[in-house]
C-alpha cells in the first residue's frame, strides 16, 4: 500500500506521466472519506493564506493615519472578502475536513454513511468558493469592472438592497454562501447518520472520543441554524431580484429582521467552528500529558450545553439596536450563562495536565498558547455580554480583537496542532519538530502583537471596518504596533507550508502510533488503508490501545 | 444610582478612587517624563520619548478638560458614560481576578508537570475525574455570573429607561449617507455634523435626549466620551440620552458599516456653558446673513441645482437631501469631518467634492471659475 | 481489545442510515420555512398599501383536502409495496402524484387570480412579498416531491421497484408527508391566522 506521499508525489513510480494524471484522477472522483477530508483542509489552507493576504493588505493601510495604500473602496471589498472567506471558506471547511477525515476512523468505521454525498458536499464547497472570487472581475456586471462585494460578512440590510449595493457583487456574496451551505448542511447530515449508526463493535456513545461528540453536536447544530441563513439569503435574493420588499424599510420593512435571522445562524455558527477545537484539545492535551482526560462526562455534557444555551444567544450582537430592556436583559442573561461550559472546559483540560509528565512537542505547544488564548477571549466575551459595557465596545477595535482571539488563538492554533498531529497519521511521514518549533514561536509572538494589542485601539474610540482615521485620536501609534505582528504571523505561516511540503518527502516514517495514543485512529496504519481497518477492533473502553498497551489496569473499570 | 457620577457602592468607589490615582499619577509621570525630555539635547530620543509619552496619554491619561481629541471609553464626561465606566470597571476587576487565578493555575500546571530529563516513561496515576470537585467549578462560575448579571441588568434599566421632563433639551438625529443632520425641533435650528449641546450642572441635571433616525441605510451615533452607542435604523427610531458634565469637544464617527464613506462620516459635541449655548441658539436661529458682495453668489446658488439639496433659511433654497447650510461658517469642518473648513477647502468640496471624500454623493458641479469664486464667496458668508 | 471476524456495527441498525438522513433533512428544512413563517407573522398589518389578506385570500379548502388525502395515498403506496404489490403501490404513487398536481393547478389558479384580480404581487406590499415567498418556498417543495412520486410511479411500473426498496420508498414517503404537514402550517397561519 502506498503512502499518502506517493499518490501525490509521482517520482516512485514507473510511468511519471501516466501516474500524473492517473493520481489526480483518483483524487477528483474519490468519495474516501480520508481524501475528502484532505482535501477540505488543503482547500481551507489555501483559502486562510489569500484571506491573510487581504488582511496583510488592511493591516499596511491602517498601520497609520491617512495612508493610502488602498482606495475607500477596495478597503470595503478586502474586509467583506476576508470575514466571508475565513468563517465559510476556512473555518468551515477545516472543521467539517477534520470530521471527515477522523470520524470513521475513530467511531471503527469504514466510511461516512453515504459516500457520493460526502464528494458533493466537498465539491460544492470548492464551486461556491470559486464564485465567490469570481466576483472580482464580474462583480459589476456589464457595466462596468468587476468587484468584491463591499456590504461587510454580515451583509446587514439595507445596505445590501439594489438601492444601495448596484451592481452583481452583493449577488456573488449571497448565491456563494447559500450554495457552500448547502454542502455543509448534506455534510452535517452525514456525520450524524454515521456517528448513529456505523460504530464499531462495543463502540458506545459514551466511549466514543470528545472530538466526535464534538462532531455530532455541531452537525445537528448545523441542521437547526444553517438553513436560517439560506432563508435570509433567498429573501435577499427575491429582494433584489424580483423586487419583494422582504428589507425594504421603505415599505415598511424591519432593517433589523435580518440582523435576527443572520445571527440566530451567526452565532451558533461560532460555536460549531470552536467546538471541534475543543475536540482537538480534548484529545491532544491528554496524550502529551500522558493521562486520561479528566472528566469525560462533564465535558460532553459542556459542549452539548454551550450548543444548546449558544442557540439563544444571538442577540448580544444587536445590544446597540434598541431592542428594549428586557431583551438587552435576557441576551446579558444567556450569553453570560454560555461562558459557564465553556469555562469548566479550560478547568477540565487544567485538570487533565494537573499530575502528569508533560511533552511539548510542537502540538502541544499550540495547545498551550491555546488555553491562554481561549481563556483571554472567553472572558473578553464575558465583558461584551454586559450590555451597556457592550454599548461602547461593539462595533470597535475591541470586538474584532476578541473574535480574533476566539477564532485565531482558539480555532486555528488548534488547528495547527492538529494538523502536526494526524499529519503522520494521513501521510505516514512525520512533520519537522524544529520547523513547527520556528513557526510556533513567530505565529504566537506575532498573533499576540497584532490581537492583543488590538483591544487598545477599541477602547480609545476606533470603530471598525474605516478605511483610514484622522491623525488626532490618538490610535496610530496603537495600529502601528499591530501591523508589526503581521510579518511574524506570515513567516510562521511560511514555514508551516514549507514544513508540509518538505516532509512529505523527506518527513521522517511515522509507522502506526508515532505519539503513544489511545484512540482508534492509531491502531491501523499511516496511512490507513482504504478500508481503514483489516478487522474492526472491538472496544471496551474510550481508551482502546491504552487497554491493549496497559492489559493490567484497563479503563474499563475506572470508567 | 446614575443621576450624578459620585454617588457609588464602596467597592466601585474604591475600584474608582484607584483607578482615577493610578491615571492621575501615570498621566502627571507622563508629562514630567516629555517635559524633561523636550529639554534633551538628542532630538530622536526625544522624539521617542514624546512618542512614548504620546503612548501612555492617550490610554491613561485622557483627560476631558480641553480638547480631548481620543475618545477613550474610560475618559468619560456624560453620566451614561459614566455609569458605563462604573460597570466596566466591576466587571473588568471580576474579569482580572479570573484571568489572573486560571492563567496562574495554568501556567503553574504546564511548567511543575512537564517531563523531566531522565523520566521512567512510566505512565503517572491516571485520574478519571472527581465530581465534587466538577462540580464545584461548575456551580461557582454560575454564582458569578448570577451576580455579573444582576449588577449589569440595573444598569441596563437605569441608562434606558431614563425619561426626559417637559423642559429637556430635544435634539433629532438623522443619519445619511455619509453625514449628519442635527435637529433642534422646539428650537427651530437645522444643523449638520457638529452638535452643540448645553453643559449639565450635577446638582441639576440637565440631559438632552436625542431621537436617532435614518434617511437611508443603518448608521449609529457614536461619542464614547458621552454615551454608549445607539444604531441608527430606518423605520426605526431609537432613543438615547446624553448629560455631559464638563465643556469641551468630544469626538466620535459613525460606528456601523453604511457603505463607501463610513470611515468619513465623523462626529463632534462640543458643549457650551448655558450662556454660550443660548447665543449659539440664537445665531442659529437667525436666518442666513445677506450681504451685498454676495448677491451675484446667492442668486447662482438658488438658479442652480444647490437650492434643490440644500436649505439656506431665509431664502428660497429650501432642499432636504443635503445638510442645511443657513450658518455653514459656524461649522469648523466640511464633509462631515473630513476637511476643516477653510476658503481653500470650501472652494475644493463646491468644485468636486470627491477629491476630498472619494464617493460623496454630492456630484461635481461643473461650474466654471468665476462662478465657483462667487458661489464660495457666498458660501463664506453664511456665518 | 480483541478482534474477531465479523465486525457488528452499534447503535442503530443499517435501514436508520436512510432514515436519520431524511429526519436530518427534515429538520433542516422545517428550520428554513420557520424562518419564513417567522417573516410572514412579524409582517401582518405593517403592509402599507392594499391589498390586504383579508381582502385577497379566500380559504383553498379543495386544495388543502386534495393534499392532505395525498398523504393517506402516499401512506397506502407504501403499504401495498411491502407487502410485494408493486404495481399497485405504483398505482397509489400516481394518484399521489395527480393529487399534488391538483394541488399545484389550484395554486397556480390562485396565483393568476390574486394577480390579475387584485393586483398582488410579490413586489406590491409587505403582504404580497411574505406571501408569495412563503407559499411558493412551499410549492417548489411539493414540485420536487412530484418528481420523485413520478420516478417511483415509473420504476413500480416497469417493474423496477421491489419490496425490498419498500424502506427507501419510504423515505420519500416521509418527505411528502413533511411537505403536507408544513401545508398544514402554511394554512393556519396564512388562511386563518392572518387573514
Amino acid at each position: 500500500m502506498n503512502g499518502l506521499a506517493d499518490s501525490i508525489v509521482p517520482g516512485n513510480s514507473e510511468d511519471a506521466q501516466r501516474s500524473w494524471l492517473a493520481a489526480l484522477h483518483d483524487w477528483v472522483v474519490t468519495v474516501d472519506h480520508k481524501r475528502l477530508g484532505i482535501m477540505y483542509v488543503v482547500t481551507a489552507l489555501g483559502f486562510l493564506v489569500v484571506a491573510g493576504l487581504e488582511a496583510s493588505t488592511m493591516r499596511l493601510q491602517l498601520a497609520w493615519s491617512n495612508l493610502h495604500v488602498v482606495s475607500p473602496g477596495t478597503f470595503n471589498q478586502l474586509f467583506t472578502m476576508h470575514g466571508t472567506t475565513m468563517v465559510f471558506l476556512v473555518g468551515i471547511p477545516l472543521v467539517f475536513g477534520f470530521g471527515n477525515y477522523l470520524v470513521p476512523l475513530m467511531i471503527g468505521a469504514r466510511d461516512l454513511a453515504f459516500p457520493r454525498l460526502n464528494a458533493f458536499g466537498f465539491w460544492i464547497l470548492l464551486f461556491g468558493g470559486v464564485l465567490l472570487y469570481f466576483s472580482v472581475v464580474g462583480g459589476e456586471g456589464l457595466y462596468g469592472a468587476g468587484s468584491s462585494p463591499a456590504v461587510g460578512w454580515f451583509a446587514y440590510a439595507p445596505l445590501t438592497e439594489r438601492a444601495f449595493s448596484p451592481g452583481n457583487a452583493t449577488d456573488y456574496w449571497t448565491l456563494a454562501i447559500l450554495v457552500t451551505g448547502f454542502g455543509t448542511i448534506a455534510t452535517a447530515i452525514n456525520l450524524v447518520v454515521t456517528i448513529l449508526t456505523m460504530r464499531g463493535p462495543g463502540m458506545t456513545l459514551g466511549r466514543m472520543p470528545i472530538f466526535v461528540w464534538e462532531i455530532l453536536t455541531i452537525s445537528a447544530l448545523t441542521l437547526l441554524i444553517l438553513p436560517p441563513l439560506s432563508a435570509a439569503q433567498i429573501m435577499l435574493l427575491l429582494d433584489r431580484f424580483l423586487g419583494a420588499h422582504f428589507f425594504d424599510t421603505q415599505a415598511g420593512a424591519s432593517a433589523v429582521m435580518w440582523q435576527h435571522f443572520f445571527w440566530f445562524f451567526g452565532h451558533p455558527e461560532v460555536y460549531i467552528l470552536i467546538l471541534p477545537a475543543f475536540g482537538f484539545a480534548s484529545e491532544i492535551i491528554p496524550v502529551f500529558s500522558r493521562k486520561v482526560i479528566f472528566g469525560y462526562v462533564t465535558l460532553v455534557a459542556a459542549s452539548a450545553g454551550i450548543g444548546l444555551v449558544g442557540m439563544g444567544t444571538w442577540a448580544h450582537h444587536m445590544f446597540s439596536v434598541g431592542m428594549g430592556s428586557p431583551l438587552n436583559s435576557a441576551f446579558t442573561a444567556s450569553t453570560m450563562l454560555v461562558g459557564v461550559p465553556t469555562g469548566v472546559k479550560i478547568f477540565n483540560w487544567l485538570g487533565t495536565l494537573y499530575g502528569g509528565k508533560i511533552r511539548f512537542q510542537t502540538p502541544m505547544l499550540f495547545c498551550s498558547a491555546f488555553l491562554f488564548q481561549f481563556l483571554c477571549a472567553g472572558l473578553t466575551g464575558i465583558m461584551l455580554a454586559v450590555a451597556p459595557f457592550d454599548w461602547q465596545l461593539t462595533d470597535s477595535y475591541f470586538v474584532v480583537a476578541h473574535f480574533h482571539f476566539t477564532l485565531i488563538g482558539g480555532l486555528v492554533f488548534t488547528v495547527f496542532a492538529a494538523i502536526y498531529y494526524w499529519f503522520p497519521k494521513a501521510t505516514g511521514r512525520m512533520l519537522s519538530e524544529r520547523l513547527g518549533r520556528w513557526h510556533f514561536w513567530l505565529f504566537v509572538i506575532g498573533f499576540n502583537l497584532t490581537f492583543l494589542t488590538m483591544h487598545v485601539p477599541g477602547m480609545l474610540g476606533m470603530e471598525r471596518r474605516i478605511y483610514t482615521y484622522p491623525a488626532d485620536r490618538g490610535w496610530d501609534v496603537w495600529n502601528l504596533v499591530t501591523t508589526l505582528g503581521v510579518p511574524l504571523q506570515i513567516l510562521g505561516v511560511l514555514l508551516f507550508v514549507v514544513n508540509i511540503v518538505v516532509s512529505l518527502r523527506q518527513g521522517a516514517p511515522a509507522g502506526n502510533d508515532p505519539w503513544d495514543a489511545w484512540t482508534l485512529e492509531w491502531a491501523t496504519s499511516s496511512p490507513p488503508p482504504p478500508y481503514n481497518f483489516a478487522v474492526v477492533p472491538v472496544v471496551s473502553s474510550r481508551r482502546p490501545l491504552w487497554d491493549l498497551k496497559h492489559p493490567d489496569d484497563p479503563d474499563g473499570p475506572h470508567e | 444610582m446614575i443621576n450624578t457620577h459620585s454617588v457609588d457602592g464602596p467597592v466601585v468607589s474604591g475600584a474608582n478612587a484607584f483607578m482615577a490615582g493610578a491615571t492621575e499619577t501615570i498621566h502627571w509621570l507622563a508629562q514630567r517624563l516629555s517635559h524633561r525630555l523636550m529639554r534633551c539635547r538628542q532630538p530622536q530620543f526625544a522624539a521617542g520619548a514624546s512618542a512614548l509619552a504620546s503612548i501612555l496619554l492617550p490610554v491613561v491619561g485622557a483627560r476631558a478638560d480641553g480638547p480631548a481629541q481620543t475618545p477613550s471609553i474610560f475618559a468619560p464626561v456624560s453620566t451614561p458614560a459614566f455609569a458605563i465606566r462604573e460597570l466596566a470597571m466591576f466587571v473588568l476587576g471580576i474579569t482580572g481576578i479570573i484571568f489572573l487565578v486560571v492563567a496562574g493555575l495554568g501556567a503553574y500546571g504546564l511548567i511543575r508537570f512537564r517531563r523531566r530529563r531522565g523520566d521512567s516513561g512510566q505512565e503517572p496515576p491516571q485520574v478519571y475525574g472527581s465530581r465534587q470537585i466538577e462540580l464545584a467549578w461548575t456551580v461557582v462560575p454560575v454564582l458569578i455570573v448570577a451576580v455579573l448579571f444582576l449588577v449589569t441588568a440595573r444598569y441596563i434599566f437605569a441608562i434606558e429607561q431614563r425619561v426626559p421632563s417637559a423642559d429637556t433639551l430635544e435634539v433629532t438625529v438623522i443619519g445619511h449617507q455619509w453625514w449628519w443632520e442635527f435637529r433642534y425641533p422646539r428650537l427651530g435650528i437645522v444643523t449638520a455634523n457638529e452638535l452643540r449641546l448645553p453643559v449639565s450642572d450635577p446638582a441639576h441635571p440637565t440631559p438632552t435626549f436625542l431621537t436617532l433616525q435614518s434617511a437611508d441605510v443603518i448608521h449609529s451615533f457614536w461619542i464614547p466620551q458621552l454615551a454608549g452607542k445607539t444604531d441608527v435604523i430606518p423605520n426605526k427610531t431609537n432613543r438615547m440620552w446624553v448629560e455631559p458634565q464638563q465643556t469641551g469637544t468630544y469626538v466620535g464617527q459613525c460606528a456601523e458599516y453604511c457603505g463607501l464613506q463610513h470611515a468619513g462620516m465623523l462626529l463632534t459635541a462640543t458643549v457650551l456653558t448655558r450662556d454660550d449655548f443660548a447665543r449659539w441658539v440664537a445665531a442659529q436661529q437667525a436666518p442666513a446673513p445677506e450681504e451685498a458682495q454676495a448677491l451675484r453668489g446667492r442668486e447662482l446658488f438658488a438658479s442652480l441645482a444647490c437650492s434643490s439639496c440644500h436649505t439656506v433659511k431665509g431664502t428660497s433654497a429650501n432642499g432636504v437631501f443635503g445638510p442645511d447650510l443657513t450658518h455653514l461658517m459656524s461649522r469648523s469642518t466640511l464633509g462631515s469631518g473630513v476637511a476643516r473648513n477653510t476658503p481653500e477647502n470650501l472652494r475644493r468640496w463646491v468644485e468636486d467634492p470627491a477629491s476630498l471624500k472619494p464617493g460623496s454623493l454630492m456630484p461635481a458641479m461643473q461650474l466654471s471659475h468665476d462662478d465657483l469664486d462667487r458661489v464660495t464667496a457666498y458660501l463664506l458668508t453664511l456665518r | 481489545m480483541t478482534s474477531v471476524g465479523k465486525a457488528e456495527s452499534m447503535g442503530l441498525d443499517a435501514v436508520w442510515r436512510g432514515r436519520i438522513g431524511m429526519i436530518g433533512l427534515i429538520v433542516a428544512e422545517a428550520s428554513l420555512f420557520a424562518v419564513f413563517v417567522v417573516a410572514y407573522l412579524f409582517y401582518l398589518g405593517k403592509s402599507l398599501n392594499g391589498p390586504y389578506p383579508k381582502d385577497a385570500l379566500e380559504v383553498p379548502l379543495f386544495n388543502t383536502v386534495c393534499l392532505l388525502t395525498s398523504s393517506a395515498t402516499v401512506a397506502a403506496a407504501v403499504r401495498a409495496l411491502r407487502r410485494g404489490q408493486a404495481r399497485r403501490s405504483g398505482g397509489w404513487f400516481l394518484l399521489t402524484l395527480a393529487l399534488g398536481v391538483v394541488f399545484l393547478v389550484g395554486t397556480a389558479r390562485e396565483w393568476y387570480r390574486l394577480i390579475l384580480g387584485h393586483g398582488l404581487t410579490i413586489g406590491t406590499n409587505l403582504f404580497g412579498t411574505t406571501f408569495y415567498a412563503l407559499v411558493g418556498l412551499h410549492a417548489s417543495h411539493v414540485s420536487v416531491g412530484i418528481l420523485i412520486l413520478a420516478l417511483l410511479s415509473i420504476f413500480a411500473y416497469s417493474g423496477a421497484l421491489w419490496p425490498a426498496h419498500v424502506e427507501r420508498a419510504e423515505l420519500a414517503a416521509w418527505y411528502w408527508h413533511f411537505v403536507d404537514g408544513v401545508w398544514v402550517v402554511v394554512f393556519t397561519v396564512v388562511y386563518l391566522v392572518g387573514r
